[in-house]
């Protein structure tokens, strides 16, 4: 309405005051109206602009991402190969289309065994929360779910406290085939690699089985609830029956080596509690054993996941971003939901260390005390002996695996005193109904016991036991009934028949199949998680009483925001992956009757030189490892029939030979 | 499409603050442009300069109210995708009928028997797994089912894939076409077109999961025996029975055939007890040991007339072929490209094609004059009033009286040419038999031209006066057709005709017979000794299946190398059964109920030549009923030849059996269409 008012009223003064300049007059009038005319608009396109201009822009920022996604996709798929190539320089040729040309064809059937948290999981029965997810991916995959309902997630993925299986109501089952661990998130391989390279050389979905297994369960527990061991040894009986005899190679990864090594225990042992398939089953059926990563004695790592939930395995963390873990993301107590989750599975526990003392070493000993980091290693060869003997004298205790304060990681043994837990009253149960309804066993516990755990200072891989045993004794009598950390004395003793031993290599034999080859292939290079120094947590109550105390650091003994760290591949410390290849199987012991050759092979890590490189061609990674050219390589020749001795037998770069040697086993 | 929507749904903050500093300068444009005009006035500027610094304005505007536009209409969407998402699962409004598996868990019903399914032709996926240098970057992806996106973006390059070896019939050099595994080999065809997807997910509401339900899939372009030869299927197949046998308490195995999958199991019934060499030497108890019964879904036991069709002029595919491609895009020549003679070159290469050619001959699918089915009423109007009579309890003679009233439809004429043909009486027709010497004599010269680009049929190979010699005047039965076949397609039935047979057996003791090539024909095998098995015959009725051709030759006869065409001129005969050059009877829009329905019905009812140990047989038919409203998608109680896979009854049957039921339990027979008049008719020694 101003409007309107303002335009005629200039129109009134004109018609009853002629004025007489006109031309002037009319120029004002024009001023006016142009004045007018610009604000008329300003108003009408500030009307318009807010929405308008959103709209305008949105649409822009489509037709753009439109043109650029068209550009992408009429891009010839040779593009970025080919700017790889200029940036960087030419690429090897990938190992499968090497070795084709050399005329390799595929020969022996293969297995891959995934190992833990690789595998996909998916759902077959769930509560109402669940609904719509039915054989959808739970764990691998993009991990949508959860994001979007994270209680629910964590509740399908937990089993039950008392069984280790399915909770009532509740089922999530592996996924079958190749796809169950081709990629563990969309991008992020983990047996694709290696499966396009044997591809190239002729294999396909007839030579080729991927052996899942529901990875949160106890080895013998898969065959209760999903027969996925009798599946495997269907599997590989028919392989190797449909490819003209020749019998299959499998390739275990990670804690697919325990599980694979609790399966070749299990074919040949008689029907109840084994497969029935009779003394030379392996012998008959299997031509090598490629142990990827192998933890045969566990990892340090699986300690510091039980004992506080801090330490997972790689591929947790990259895939739920560490942020998330830990800040209270909607008020959730994120890390105690995943302690309670990961309670639950018993598989994290074959992954505790075996062996005891005698592998992992005391108070004051350990196979690798004396251990330099290879770069500052190489840079005192050259110049100066000082800083040599100086990191000498700051020898690590690396047998203590869990210390409480720096100090007492670095003082010797006389001077620590222990006050043993083990009887202590573990004090009134400190569960409180304010801490939701997260369980985790500490509430159980008490200040008393919390307190008791803390002045027994430090512990060493026998104690580790014992210290589990108190914090978590419910998930400790789940796990104790399915593994065994020990070392047998006398392995003909009838109770090493039973199912729990199988999975430690220490404590079982190896099958009457002399024929048979055993691979070890790890990554030596990069610093790996050996000992642990914790403190309490400041306010216990609702919270997790102990964590790593990160303050804690030293450039000097591989000491960096407390944990120890040794020579490895991020996950398994070379003398987990190796020393059974080393010395424990090495010719005819008490562990391997029949002599099975035994190789060890290293691959020293190269970071990837470029970001274009992704995950790199020469990495000794855990899981990147997997993408080595190297390691892809010596598969595909022994897949295609080579022999050990045709492979260059033993590739070492680490210390494992002289660390084996320190060792005093009874062999 | 998640990034993008992330993309813009982070947008806004930065957009808002661009675009109002993009409309700051726009205002500002434009009072320029307002003053522009304002200072020419001054100097007795015309009006059409002013027109002319006003136009790059309106310009920019056009651009602009597009992009707004299209913003517009993304927000929209975005905002009913969030609505959509925020919508709870069950409105209170819209009731979603209960699965059948939850009811049948609520009556106690579990998972007992492990469960074996056998998927049938297209609806399997195929994946490659080595290719020529046109396919970088696929590998391990779908060529076959999923999105079907590489068809359009390298066309040439998937047919090449595609295609099997025209001289063995199995993989061309250098290309490597596998099946995809497991239960996504066909729980969904294509994204929301399922197949299996909701059997098994009502199978896992009763407590089925991974270890005891196993989809065979298997390469459905090879012949039945080339899929063990090639990949181990069958084998892979007796393992898997085996082992789901043994892990689940010696419980026997519930077969779940469908469609071409019915003849594949069947290969394999006899594959798995003949002797190693040929077979899998599970020995003569194999199957009453580990099968307790099978299923057959749509089973296509005698052939569907279909595949005739589809030989002869690429024009009848699958259901679910056609739904993928769109049916524009068969028939047009969409980029210059040829697509149908395309398709009919690639076609031609698959094998398994030729298993679905009826079988039986004359006896089973009629004769010139004579065929089972020829009483069928078509005309919905006259149907509804026959079936008013029948229950409105008038006798059925009364309702025989009017069929017999209706000229019989010659449906043994599987290919006429020309309307006119498919009536006349057999004494006018000319028969092929006389000439045939003749024919084959001429077939030196070729026609083949060079110019017509490089898509091979055997057409090609044909001359024209052979052409027209075929197809003046004449009417193919079952018999003749297959002369007819093998004149215009040799080296295709040279091929299959190692693999797969036709016939009716007159001495099934003949020695001849323990050759794979007669396992797949129900009328030239026995079915095992089994007395405790069970063979079911479930399909879906109430459709319109293609049964009989009018046919006609194609106009321009040099580059088009395919000379026939389906005359979809013609239309309408006496009883409405004729419609686009089609003779329809009952039956699944694909499956005719006489092949469905005649080895449960008669074949092998009781103890006969067939099934000389007396399997019981059921069959068991499901009234088809189109979807109320597209809500419902593809209907609950559809009869269609794939659709019926959603059929709740259907459902609840399987999931009986698979817990336990027997036939008898189920209520037995359940049949809503004539075939047990039909089957009378037909003779044969049983």
């Amino acid at each position: 309405m101003s409007l309107v008012r303002r335009r005629k009223v200039p129109e009134n003064e004109r018609t009853q005051v002629p004025d007489p300049n006109p031309d002037g007059n009319e120029k004002d009038k024009k001023i006016i109206d142009n004045k007018n005319e610009i604000q008329k608009s300003q108003k009408q396109q500030s009307k318009w602009n807010c929405v308008d201009s959103c709209c305008w822009f949105i649409g822009c920022t489509c037709v753009v991402w439109w043109v650029l996604l068209f550009l992408y996709n009429m891009m010839p798929s040779s593009f970025p190969q080919y700017m790889t190539e200029v940036i960087t320089g030419p690429m090897p040729d990938p190992p499968g289309v090497k070795l084709q040309k050399e005329g390799l064809k595929a020969k022996h059937p293969v297995v891959f065994v995934p190992g833990i948290v690789t595998a996909g999981l998916e759902l077959w029965e769930g509560h109402h929360c669940a609904d719509g997810l039915f054989r959808k991916r739970l764990w691998g995959g993009t991990f949508g779910e959860v994001y979007k309902r994270p209680l629910c997630w964590v509740e399908h993925m937990s089993l039950d406290n008392e069984t280790g299986l399915d909770p009532p109501g509740i089922r999530v089952r592996p996924v079958t085939g190749l796809v169950a661990a081709d990629y563990f998130a969309p991008g992020y391989f983990v047996w694709a690699v290696l499966i396009a390279n044997l591809a190239r050389i002729g294999y396909e979905e007839k030579t080729m089985h991927m052996a899942s297994y529901d990875w949160r369960l106890s080895f013998q527990n898969t065959e209760v609830r999903d027969k996925s061991l009798s599946r495997i040894k269907s599997n590989i009986e028919l392989m190797v029956a449909t490819n003209g005899g020749n019998k299959a190679v499998i390739i275990p990864h990670s804690m697919g080596v325990l599980y694979f090594l609790h399966f070749m225990k299990w074919v040949e042992a008689p029907a109840p509690m084994g497969g029935g398939g009779g003394p030379d089953w392996c012998a008959k059926h299997i031509r090598t054993v490629v142990n990827i990563g192998g933890p045969f004695l566990g990892v340090p790592k699986a300690v510091s996941g039980l004992f506080s939930a801090e330490a997972r395995d790689i591929a947790v963390a990259r895939a739920i971003a560490p942020g998330v873990l830990d800040t209270d993301l909607f008020h959730i107590q994120t890390l105690q939901h995943i302690m309670k989750m990961t309670r639950t599975w018993d598989s994290t526990m074959s992954m505790i260390p075996k062996g005891g003392d005698a592998i992992w070493g005391g108070l004051d000993w350990s196979p690798e005390e004396g251990y330099v980091p290879s770069k500052r290693r190489q840079r005192n060869n050259v110049t100066n002996e000082d800083e040599k003997i100086e990191s000498k004298v700051k020898r690590v205790n690396y047998g203590r695996i869990i210390s409480f304060g720096k100090d007492v990681a670095e003082a010797h043994s006389s001077e620590i005193e222990r006050i043993d837990f083990r009887d202590a009253v573990k004090g009134s149960n400190v569960a409180n109904h304010t801490c939701r309804d997260v369980w985790t066993e500490y509430h159980d516990m008490g200040f008393g016991g919390i307190k008791a755990i803390a002045e027994y200072k430090t512990y060493t891989a026998g104690d580790i036991l014992d210290l589990l045993q108190f914090v978590a004794p419910k998930m400790m009598e789940r796990g104790s009934a399915h593994f065994s950390y020990g070392i047998a004395d006398n392995l003909e003793d009838p109770k090493y028949q039973h199912y729990k031993y199988w999975s430690n290599p220490l404590e079982t034999m190896l099958p009457n199949a002399p024929d048979m080859e055993i691979f070890s292939m790890y990554g030596v290079g990069i610093p790996t998680e050996r000992a642990y120094v914790y403190r309490l947590t400041p306010a216990a109550e609702c919270y997790i009483p102990f964590q790593i105390d990160t303050s804690a650091d030293d450039e000097g003994r591989c000491l960096k925001d407390g944990v120890f760290t040794i020579d490895g591949d991020e996950t398994v410390p070379v003398l987990s992956a190796g020393f059974m290849n080393a010395k424990g199987w090495r010719g005819k012991t008490r562990f391997n009757p029949s002599g099975i050759p035994t190789y060890i092979r290293e691959y020293d890590h190269a970071p990837p030189s470029s970001l274009l490189e992704g995950r790199g061609t020469q990495s000794g990674a855990h899981v990147d490892i997997m993408g080595n050219f190297a390691l892809i390589e010596d598969i595909m020749r022994i897949a295609a029939g080579a022999k050990g001795e045709e492979l260059g037998g033993d590739l070492v770069y680490s210390d494992i030979f002289k660390w084996s040697e320190k060792i005093k086993l009874p062999l | 499409m998640l990034r993008f929507r992330k993309l813009c749904f982070l947008e806004p903050v930065k957009c808002i603050e661009l675009s109002e500093k993009k409309t700051q300068i726009k205002l500002d444009d434009e009072k320029k442009s307002f003053d522009i005009p304002k200072i020419e006035k001054k100097d007795k500027g015309s009006p059409e300069e002013n027109k002319r610094k006003r136009r790059p304005n309106k310009e920019w505007r056009c651009i602009d109210s597009c992009c707004w536009a299209i913003g517009y209409i993304c927000t929209i969407w975005w905002l009913l995708l969030f609505l959509y998402n925020c919508l709870p699962v069950n409105l209170p409004g819209l009731k979603v009928p209960e699965p059948p598996g939850t009811r049948l868990k609520r009556e106690g019903l579990t998972a007992l028997h492990p469960i074996v399914m056998v998927p049938g032709i297209v609806t399997g996926g195929l994946e490659l797994w080595e290719g020529r240098p046109c396919s970088e970057g696929l590998f391990r992806r779908r060529l076959w089912g999923g999105s079907f996106t590489e068809i359009f973006r390298r066309p040439m390059c998937w047919l090449e894939h595609i295609s099997l070896d025209n001289e063995t019939g199995l993989d061309p050099p250098g290309i490597r076409v596998r099946a995809v595994p497991g239960l996504v080999a066909a729980d969904y065809f294509a994204p929301g077109y399922f197949v299996w997807a909701i059997l098994i997910e009502n199978l896992a509401r009763i407590g089925y999961e991974g270890k005891n339900m196993y989809m065979a899939a298997y390469d459905w372009r090879l012949s039945f025996q080339n899929t063990e030869v090639r990949d181990q299927n069958l084998s892979r197949l007796k393992s898997k029975i085996e082992l789901m046998y043994v892990t689940n308490g010696n419980k026997k195995v519930v077969v779940v055939p469908h469609s071409m999958g019915v003849i594949y199991f069947l290969h394999f019934l006899k594959w798995v007890e003949a002797p190693p060499p040929m077979g899998g030497g599970g020995g003569p108890g194999w199957c009453a040991k580990h099968i307790k019964s099978i299923m057959n879904i749509g089973p296509a036991f005698l052939g569907v007339p279909k595949a005739v069709g589809n030989i002869l002029s690429a024009e009848t595919q699958d259901v679910a072929f056609i739904r993928a491609l769109a049916p524009g895009l068969l028939d047009s020549k969409i980029l210059g490209l040829r697509t149908l003679q395309h398709v009919m070159s690639v076609s031609r290469t698959w094998d398994s094609v030729i298993s679905l050619i009826p079988k039986g001959g004359e006896t089973i699918w009629g004769n010139l004059e004579w065929s089972p089915e020829e009483h069928h009423v078509c005309d919905s109007a006259k149907k509804n009033y026959q079936q008013n009579f029948d229950i409105n309890g008038n006798s059925s003679d009364s309702g025989r009286l009017f069929q017999v009233q209706q000229k019989p439809t010659k449906y043994g004429r599987i290919i006429s040419f020309g309307k006119i043909v498919s009536d006349l009486p057999s004494s006018q027709l000319q028969t092929l038999d006389s000439k045939k010497q003749e024919l084959m004599c001429n077939n030196s010269s070729s026609n083949s031209d060079s110019s017509c680009r490089g898509v091979w049929t055997e057409y090609d190979e044909m001359s024209q006066e052979n052409i027209q010699r075929l197809a003046k005047n004449k009417a193919y039965t079952m018999k003749t057709l297959l002369d007819l076949l093998r004149v215009i397609a040799p080296k295709m039935m040279k091929r299959a005709e190692s693999h797969f047979s036709h016939g009716i057996a007159e001495n099934l003791d003949n020695p001849k017979y323990n050759h794979y090539k007669y396992w797949s024909n129900p009328l030239e095998t026995k079915l095992p000794d089994a007395p405790d098995m069970e063979i079911y015959c479930s399909y879906g009725v109430g459709i319109p299946t293609e049964r009989s051709y009018v046919y006609k030759q194609s106009p321009s006869g040099r580059c088009n190398s395919i000379p026939f065409q389906i005359d979809s001129s013609a239309d309408g005969s006496n009883n409405g059964c004729l419609k686009g050059g089609t003779y329809f009877v009952d039956g699944d829009e694909s499956v005719p109920v006489l092949s469905a329905g005649f080895m449960c019905a008669k074949g092998w009812r009781g103890k006969t030549l067939f099934n000389p140990s007396g399997i019981s047989t059921y069959i068991r038919e499901y009234k088809h009923k189109a979807p109320a409203n597209l809500l419902e998608g593809r209907g609950s109680e559809s009869g269609a030849h794939v659709d019926i896979m959603g059929n709740v009854a259907l459902i609840e049957d399987v999931l009986r059996v698979a817990a336990g039921a027997s036939g008898t339990e189920l209520g037995r027979d359940r049949i809503y269409s004539d075939i047990m008049k039909m089957s009378k008719k037909i003779n044969i020694r049983l």
